[in-house]
């Protein structure tokens, strides 16, 4: 079981609000966040990895807790066992395809197998600048998986790939998923994606705006 | 002619760059995360050197070591070392006064980083020190270079602080920027011109073939 319960205060661009969820799902299970523009998608994303940490909350997954602000208890990252898609993807600049992997893992096999999912095996030398906006969304992913995450957090993972490739890619995804066990948090504006990923559907609301009566006078 | 004034400014450079390649890249690291108050107070205490004149610095320091009293009393009577009219008097006076020509650089550099990239590593199960090795400093490397290139050639051209505190001993404190200036107070205009030569030739080439080898990482520092 995945427990989420937090609050956070967020900017938006109306003005200040608050990010509040409460969302519990078994472990493993596929999880879709949507939301408006600015409602908290990825601050929630990043308060789950522990990159971010809320005024107010309890994060749990299985018996151990990640987060508990009573307590003044947080987990550091690196024990979370997650893996992370960046909406910016975040390569390292210094580092060649497969020298994002080996930073994640020693596998070699592991390596392979996921090399083959992102169809990349002929591109391991190439460091992310040589590489198109596609192929870095897809490096961004297995690196993410390179550590065979518990969690996997994906902010718009899918974003700059075409359809042909995403037909390959995701059903990949999924049986890779399966075989680590691992839970995925999916955040994505595209329906098409939604079907995908069948599983629980979790809606973020525009956050309660503080500003919002004083600044639109239509209201 | 006498080349140990060349020597000794060489080994000044060389080892004023290595010691405050190892601070600045603590000291830039460390002002390169937050604003806080305290921050900038230390920021502004280290680009002192930047503005101040060397020989207000010099004085400063000569003061500060001076063996007869004090600080510098205290440090010869309990490490036996005497910073004035000494070389490793030379040494520290180069470092506070380059201080602020490495640490620039290297706070921009890791400053210009997105801060998604520590987190990646992070989630990734790395920590705070292998992050900083294995991502950041690589990604940092132009500016740790430009910080490097920057210090190394002011050293060679240090004047004032250096006579301040270091004198005019042959062999000791005679670097070559003394040497010239006490060639020209002797009328001796071949020596001067050809210690002048040496430093202007050699500093050419070094900064040259710095930034031929690592053209595509290494910002100017005029940039």
């Amino acid at each position: 079981m995945i427990r989420i319960d937090i609050e956070k205060k967020i900017k938006t661009y109306e003005g200040k609000g608050i990010l509040k969820v409460h969302l519990e799902c078994p472990i493993p299970s596929n999880i879709l966040i949507t939301g408006p523009s600015g409602s908290g998608k990825t601050t929630l994303l990043k308060i789950i990895a522990g990159i971010l940490r809320p005024e107010k909350g309890k994060i749990q997954f299985e018996e151990a807790y990640w987060l508990d602000t009573e307590k003044d208890f947080t987990l550091p990252i690196q024990q979370r066992n997650l893996g992370f898609v960046f909406q910016n993807y975040a390569l390292f600049p210094n580092m060649t395809l497969l020298e994002h992997l080996k930073f994640g893992t020693r596998d070699g096999a592991w390596i392979e197998k996921l090399l083959t999912m992102a169809k990349m095996e002929t591109l391991t030398q190439h460091k992310p600048d040589q590489l198109s906006g596609g192929q870095q969304q897809r490096l961004s992913l297995i690196r993410a998986l390179s550590t065979k995450p518990r969690l996997l957090l994906m902010d718009e993972p899918f974003s700059a790939l075409d359809r042909e490739t995403k037909t390959h890619l995701i059903p990949e995804l999924k049986r890779i998923l399966e075989e680590i066990n691992c839970t995925n948090l999916l955040v994505s504006h595209n329906p098409e994606e939604h079907d995908y990923f069948p599983g629980i559907h979790y809606s973020i609301k525009a956050p309660y705006n503080e500003n919002r009566i004083a600044r639109n006078p239509l209201d | 002619m006498d080349w140990s004034p060349i020597w000794l400014t060489f080994k000044l450079a060389g080892i004023t760059t290595c010691i405050l390649l190892i601070m600045g890249l603590a000291i830039g690291y460390w002002l390169s995360k937050g604003n806080s108050p305290g921050k900038l107070l230390v920021e502004t205490v280290l680009t002192l050197p930047l503005f101040l004149p060397p020989s207000v610095l010099g004085f400063y320091l000569l003061l500060a070591f001076s063996p007869g009293h004090g600080l510098g009393k205290w440090i010869l009577n309990h490490f036996n070392i005497q910073f004035v009219f000494s070389f490793p008097g030379l040494v520290l006076a180069s470092i506070i006064y380059n201080i602020p020509f490495m640490v620039g650089p290297i706070k921009s550099g890791f400053r210009s980083l997105s801060p998604a990239l520590s987190q990646a590593s992070y989630t990734l199960g790395k920590g705070k020190f292998q992050t900083f090795l294995k991502v950041l400093l690589p990604n940092a490397r132009g500016a740790v270079i430009t910080g490097m290139v920057q210090t190394f050639a002011h050293t060679l051209g240090e004047f004032g602080v250096v006579l301040m505190i270091g004198g005019n001993i042959p062999g000791i404190t005679r670097v070559a920027s003394i040497a010239i200036y006490d060639s020209v107070e002797n009328m001796d205009y071949a020596k001067a011109g050809n210690y002048s030569l040496i430093l202007f030739g050699i500093t050419f080439i070094l900064i040259l073939l710095i930034f031929l080898f690592n053209r595509k990482y290494a910002q100017s520092p005029l940039e």
